[in-house]
């Protein structure tokens, strides 16, 4: 009985750990290509997301805001959307004018660059490429391409850039339909001066980021849109949403195979126990006793297991800290958007949830048994053989 | 005052397909500090009656009546705390809980009590003495003889100090010295506390030792016999 306890006590914490480390993984990645935790925006942008609706670069009780310690790095951007010529192929993608120095604090550019450099000033007047889409575009490292979009007055506005860096992403959809300018360069190109899209602000914590988006939102003001990540982007905050009902879920269920064998033994302690409880009831012990008593050792029982599991569930997790190799099924994963190393991921709360869960359903499902043992006849009890 | 008055019992119970009479109108009365042998052959209704005053099973009909009060009527709650403050059982087959220790077994009804432990530990030490089974109070049931299993029976039987002792056959496993030793035990005690021993048997040797023996047959009263204790 214990072993099971344990064993499924195991298998929920490790399980979930693995699972939360799976999303936590997806989400992190997602807010790294370009979200943030936080971002301001005018608030036509996600409608319509054009150079019309920029707003001004961060300055005075926003600014200082930016500089407090629960910001952990911020960059503004230039975002529009553009087209980018070969001399081969013409492609959509969305053209991001960033600065370098801050763009490496919040996202993937930077360190997914696999060929050539990264930006280096925010009037770097070189383009970043995903490779999938220099594939697209049978271009290359050091190749002349044009970029062309839509100024304030609805104007063509192009120019010729040069692909200085070439960067992979786990998402196909970002090699494919993102380039990055420097932001000086993008605004001249534009013509919108030193007004931006957007303002990314990176967090302490992507699971908590109401406080930030309050201190944000009450900083910039009534003139702009202030939003978190998962409102940003819907897909990842849904995912994490159903992850926590799914940990749920997953605990109930595990608990639910558990409580079978928990109720099953019980009843055969119970079983082969009639002579002994019948003798307590003779001796003047009351159902009510025989009740608790049962329950009190069940309760016992499923805190001993739950001691063992927890330790179990962490002297498993502990070694797998620095990830688990999951390359053989990595296309898989990559298509969920998942890396192909695992970290599981430890939260308190589900260790809590797993513990608490065991206790309060282990707890009624000792009922039927402690009850069925309390209403034993005590004369026929003490004479079973 | 009676310790114990039966009016009228009556209790049928089914064995498989037959239904048998355990009481048949039984009446008695036994007076406190009394020393009373139940005898009759097996089915004859002894342990049935034992078990209706015990409070262990309840009568069909009739009333049972426990140092003055009115028993049969109570829920099972109240029977258990009747049983637990007013009555101590010896059975035949011991039944001591076979994970505790000799104390252990002894202080088990104590404890359902409420006594505090250090309370406990004295009284039980005192009790395993008078019954003659100091230095084995740290033994589990299956390291003692029957003897002396059933010694600490009578312990635990007494340890809450009841009023009245219920014992169904309690000599029946024990070899005729054991068997001697242990009425001898009951008969002290029945002198010491002035405790109602009432002795369900059909041992002629056990009944040499009550100062009245009721004898029953078919769930019916049909002797009662005053005699001089052995």
């Amino acid at each position: 009985m214990l072993a099971a306890i344990v064993i499924g006590v195991w298998a929920m914490i490790f399980m979930t750990a693995l699972m939360r480390g799976m999303v936590d993984d997806m989400v992190k990645d997602g807010i790294s290509v370009l979200p943030g935790h936080v971002q301001i925006h005018h608030p036509d942008f996600r409608d319509d997301p054009t150079i019309s609706n920029v707003v001004a670069p961060p300055d005075g009780q926003l600014l200082e805001v930016l500089g407090r310690p629960e910001v952990v790095a911020w960059a503004t951007r230039v975002r529009v959307p553009a087209v980018i010529s070969s001399e081969r192929d013409t492609r959509g993608v969305t053209l991001v004018g960033i600065e370098p120095v801050r763009e490496r604090g919040i996202s993937f550019v930077a360190d997914d660059i696999s060929e050539g450099r990264f930006l280096e000033s925010r009037d770097d007047r070189g383009l970043v490429v995903g490779r999938k889409l220099v594939e697209k575009l049978e271009t290359g490292l050091g190749k002349r391409v044009v970029i062309m979009s839509q100024d304030p007055e609805n104007e063509i506005a192009d120019r010729g850039f040069r692909i200085v860096g070439i960067f992979d992403s786990k998402l196909a959809q970002y090699e494919e339909g993102y380039v990055f300018g420097g932001e000086g360069a993008i605004q001249d190109l534009l013509g919108v001066g030193d007004a931006i899209s957007e303002v990314a602000i990176l967090g302490t914590d992507y699971r908590d980021v109401t406080g930030l988006h309050r201190m944000v939102a009450d900083a910039a003001g009534p003139d702009v849109e202030v939003l978190p990540w998962n409102e940003i982007d819907t897909y990842l905050g849904s995912m994490l949403a159903v992850m926590d009902g799914f940990v749920v879920v997953w605990i109930v269920v595990v608990f639910l195979a558990l409580s079978f064998g928990l109720v099953n033994t019980l009843v055969m302690a119970v079983f082969e126990r009639v002579r002994e409880i019948g003798l307590m009831l003779a001796l003047g012990m009351t159902p009510r006793n025989i009740l608790s008593q049962i329950l009190a050792e069940s309760i016992l029982l499923l805190i001993i297991g739950l001691a063992i599991g927890n330790l179990a569930a962490w002297a498993a997790i502990e070694p797998l800290k620095d990830g688990i190799d999951v390359s053989i099924v990595g296309e898989g994963m990559e298509y969920f958007g998942a890396a192909s190393v695992l970290y599981p991921a430890l939260y308190l709360k589900d260790v809590v949830l797993a513990n608490v869960i065991v206790i309060v359903l282990g707890f009624f499902a000792s009922l039927s048994p402690a009850w069925r043992a309390s209403r034993y006849d005590p004369v026929r009890a003490i004479t079973k053989v | 005052m009676k310790s114990v008055r039966c009016i009228d019992l009556c209790k049928t119970y089914r064995q498989g397909e037959i239904e048998v009479t355990g009481l048949d109108h039984v009446n008695l009365e036994i007076e406190e500090g009394g020393f009373v042998c139940l005898s009759a052959p097996s089915g004859g209704g002894k342990t049935t009656l034992l078990n209706a005053i015990g409070g262990l099973d309840t009568p069909d009909s009739g009333e049972i009546w426990l140092a003055g009060n009115r028993v049969d009527n109570l829920s099972k709650g109240e029977l258990a705390k009747m049983r637990l403050h007013q009555i101590g059982f010896v059975f035949q087959a011991y039944n001591l809980i076979p994970v505790l220790t000799a104390r252990e077994n002894v202080e088990f009804v104590m404890e359902v009590q409420g006594v505090p432990a250090a309370d406990r530990r004295t009284r039980s030490l005192e009790i395993l003495e008078e019954v003659g089974l100091a230095g084995l109070e740290d033994r589990r049931p299956a390291q003692m003889s029957g003897g002396q299993q059933q010694r600490v029976a009578v312990a635990r039987a007494i340890a809450s100090r009841p009023a009245l002792v219920l014992a169904d056959e309690p000599t029946a496993n024990l070899d005729s010295q054991s068997a001697d030793q242990l009425m001898e035990l009951f008969v002290e005690l029945n002198k010491n506390h002035g405790t109602t021993f009432v002795i369900a048997t059909h041992d002629q040797r056990v009944m040499g030792y009550a100062k009245r023996v009721i004898r029953m047959l078919d769930g019916k009263i049909v002797g009662d016999e005053q005699r001089e204790a052995a």
